[in-house]
């Protein structure tokens, strides 16, 4: 349809020229390069002049002058043709080039489907409102027959009866657990460094350095660790097991599952929830291992506090009820992430942008449900006295 | 016609999403031993009435009764029954992504025989086999082609030699050779193990090779606006679009695809 060979442009030259034979036809001159790029005119502005004149019954073309064409000029006539259309105006395709009257026949030929296109309607302040609620509601329910399902999915497999691959228990055990030490050790170490420093600014004023280790160690036993490598894991794991889910529904790899017979929440959710709530408690430990690190780095090396001192100093200021609690967040922060990016990869619709929607929710999901959860244990263990 | 006993038989079936009706009132019986077409054009709604017809997708009216037993009123446990006995092909292959065109395979295996090891991998072989994949099976889906996935796909639908076999677009993505091919296995499944085949096809040479029944869905009405043998449709059937589909825009509608025809000569 397009002719390689170079065209000079339109500059200056009359493109389009409309002229009026009889009262009640047009005839439009067409004439140059009709091509992405150039200057062409609109299909708005010659409606608009052609409907300045009533009584218009027949509109006809004049291509003798035209150049080379492209998607723009089809456009343009088809616009025209819309609007001859809707105005009983025929449409006059004879002074068309073939190809350009072939092409708008095809563009023509399959009929626009009716209810398809979904009207944007504009609902009324009561119903976006009363819309939303239900929808909370919806979700809130959707959410409970999610957890009440993987509870009974969860009894099943603490009876052994449940199914699913020994080997993907292993493979979600290596990935929330080893293949997360670098990443944890990092940051672990660095919250230990910040939380030292912050404390030895206050503390040298009273020459109590030495407490730093107790701030600390009691600082990341009980809560930083378990909610630094919350974090991390909701970022790492939970987005990652979303993703994972959501893919295997676009797939129709879990309707698939379905069919058999195999319930995808003992096949897949199952596996990643034992295996991050049992990696999170360990990983928790070996945050405050590498926290406690990071303050003895600083302790030792700015504060002068002797190593064996550091860390006499360090064990004394920890209770075992300190690591308990660390560990009960720990484990908690596990379920509630494993949870997350289950459930949300699981709602997870059946387009590649679905995926990424159910990722992101995930992650915001597991991060707010980790500190709303870190919140009820403070206070509970506030009124308990521990 | 096919005169055996009605295997499925569907009644007064409506379906959609949401509020959005994309077929109703659906009335069909698929026979013993059938080989049933499901047509109708892109987008009309052929998969979705595939998953009503499985179980995934509730229809908003109507029933569905396999040997008399209607699906959505059904308890679990013969819901379960009756799945164990249909094998499925799904539109993407479907495969899962974790595991090796064996492991594939052999899930089905695992779930519902007492087959020892060895026997579960000579029967995935077999099915491998069948298909033309012979030497792929510790190869994962996302190492092999589109067409190879739709042919594992197949070997896991056939893995438990299942009564019913449902493959959506089978042939798509497969050379001449190889759907060719694909049609004599239905068929040869067919005479040797009595399976009964439903097909959403837009193949029409094979649909003229195997079908013995079918049914039209239409977009426009959206409802089915013929059925029988694809074979006596082509030369009885009075409907333009049932025409048009079955001759390639040949015959039928000549009217709306007139400028159509010209471009594609
Ligand atoms: N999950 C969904 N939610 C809403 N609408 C959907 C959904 N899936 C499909 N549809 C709509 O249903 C219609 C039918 O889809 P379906 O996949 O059944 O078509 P099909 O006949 O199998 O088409 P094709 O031949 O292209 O595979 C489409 O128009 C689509 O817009
Ligand atoms: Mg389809």
């Amino acid at each position: 349809m397009v002719n390689p060979q170079a065209q000079p442009t339109n500059q200056g030259a009359e493109i389009l020229r409309i002229v009026y034979p009889h009262d009640d036809s047009v005839l439009l001159h067409l004439s140059g390069n009709w091509r992405i790029g150039e200057e062409v005119p609109s299909s708005d502005d010659t409606i608009a002049s052609l409907s300045g004149r009533p009584g218009l019954s027949h509109l006809a073309f004049d291509t003798a002058g035209l150049g080379n064409w492209d998607t723009t000029l089809l456009t343009f006539l088809v616009n025209l043709k819309d609007w001859c259309s809707a105005n009983d105006v025929v449409y006059d395709t004879q002074g068309l080039p073939p190809g350009v009257r072939r092409l708008i026949d095809l563009a023509s030929a399959v009929p626009e489907r009716k209810g398809v296109r979904q009207e944007i309607q504009t609902e009324s302040f009561f119903a976006r409102v009363g819309g939303r609620g239900m929808n909370v509601v919806s979700s809130i329910g959707e959410t409970l027959e999610f957890l009440g399902a993987t509870f009974i999915a969860f009894l099943r497999f603490l009876s052994g009866k449940a199914s699913f691959r020994r080997q993907d228990l292993w493979q979600f055990f290596l990935e929330s657990g080893a293949q997360a030490l670098p990443i944890v050790s990092l940051i672990s170490v660095l919250v230990g460094l910040i939380l030292a420093f912050v404390g030895a600014i206050q503390l040298q004023a009273f020459g109590a350095q030495l407490y730093v280790a107790d701030l600390v160690g009691i600082a990341m036993v009980r809560v930083m660790g378990a909610i630094m490598t919350g974090i991390i894991m909701a970022g790492r794991t939970g987005a990652a097991y979303a993703a994972q889910l959501g893919t295997m529904q676009v797939n129709e790899e879990i309707d698939a599952l379905n069919t058999l017979g195999v319930s995808p929440l003992e096949f897949l959710v199952l596996p990643r929830m034992v295996a991050l709530t049992i990696m999170m408690p360990l990983l928790c430990i070996y945050a405050d291992i590498m926290g406690v690190l990071g303050g003895f780095i600083v302790g030792v090396t700015m504060l002068d506090i002797g190593p064996i001192q550091y860390l006499i100093e360090t064990k004394n200021a920890l209770s075992l009820t300190n690591v308990w609690i660390g560990l009960f967040h720990g484990a908690v922060f596990g379920v509630v992430i494993a949870l997350a990016g289950c459930l949300r990869g699981m709602q997870c619709g059946r387009s590649a942008s679905a995926v990424g929607y159910a990722t992101t929710s995930a992650v915001v999901t597991s991060i707010i449900s980790i500190i709303v959860v870190t919140a009820v244990i403070t206070v509970v263990c506030n009124i308990l006295g521990i | 016609m096919n005169e055996g006993e009605p295997q499925i038989v569907v009644k007064g079936l409506d379906m959609g999403y949401g509020s959005f009706v994309l077929m109703r009132d659906l009335n069909f019986t698929v026979r013993k031993g059938d080989i049933f077409i499901i047509m109708g054009g892109s987008g009309c709604g052929k998969s979705t009435l595939m998953k009503v017809l499985i179980g995934l997708k509730e229809p908003s009216r109507g029933q569905v009764f396999y040997e008399g037993v209607s699906y959505w009123e059904a308890e679990a446990e013969e819901r379960e029954a009756i799945m164990k006995r249909i094998g499925i092909l799904y539109q993407s292959g479907a495969l899962w992504s974790s595991m090796t065109l064996a492991e594939n395979v052999a899930m089905p295996l695992q779930q519902y025989t007492t087959l020892n090891e060895r026997q579960i991998k000579d029967a995935v072989s077999l099915k491998l086999r069948l298909v033309g994949l012979a030497g792929f099976e510790d190869f994962y889906p996302s190492d092999i082609s589109g067409g190879m996935k739709k042919r594992a796909g197949l070997a896991r639908a056939m893995a438990l030699d299942p009564d019913i076999l449902f493959f959506d677009e089978p042939s798509a993505g497969l050379d001449p050779v190889s759907a060719r091919l694909l049609d004599d296995l239905i068929l040869e499944l067919r005479d040797s193990l009595g399976s009964t085949f439903i097909v959403v096809t837009h193949e029409l040479a094979s649909i003229f090779a195997i079908a013995t029944n079918s049914i039209y869905l239409d977009v426009e009405t959206r409802t089915m606006t013929a059925s029988g043998d694809p074979k006596k449709l082509l030369h009885e059937s009075s409907d333009p679009k049932v025409k048009s589909f079955l001759t390639r825009g040949e015959e039928g509608l000549q009217s709306a695809t007139g400028g159509q025809r010209e471009v594609t000569k």
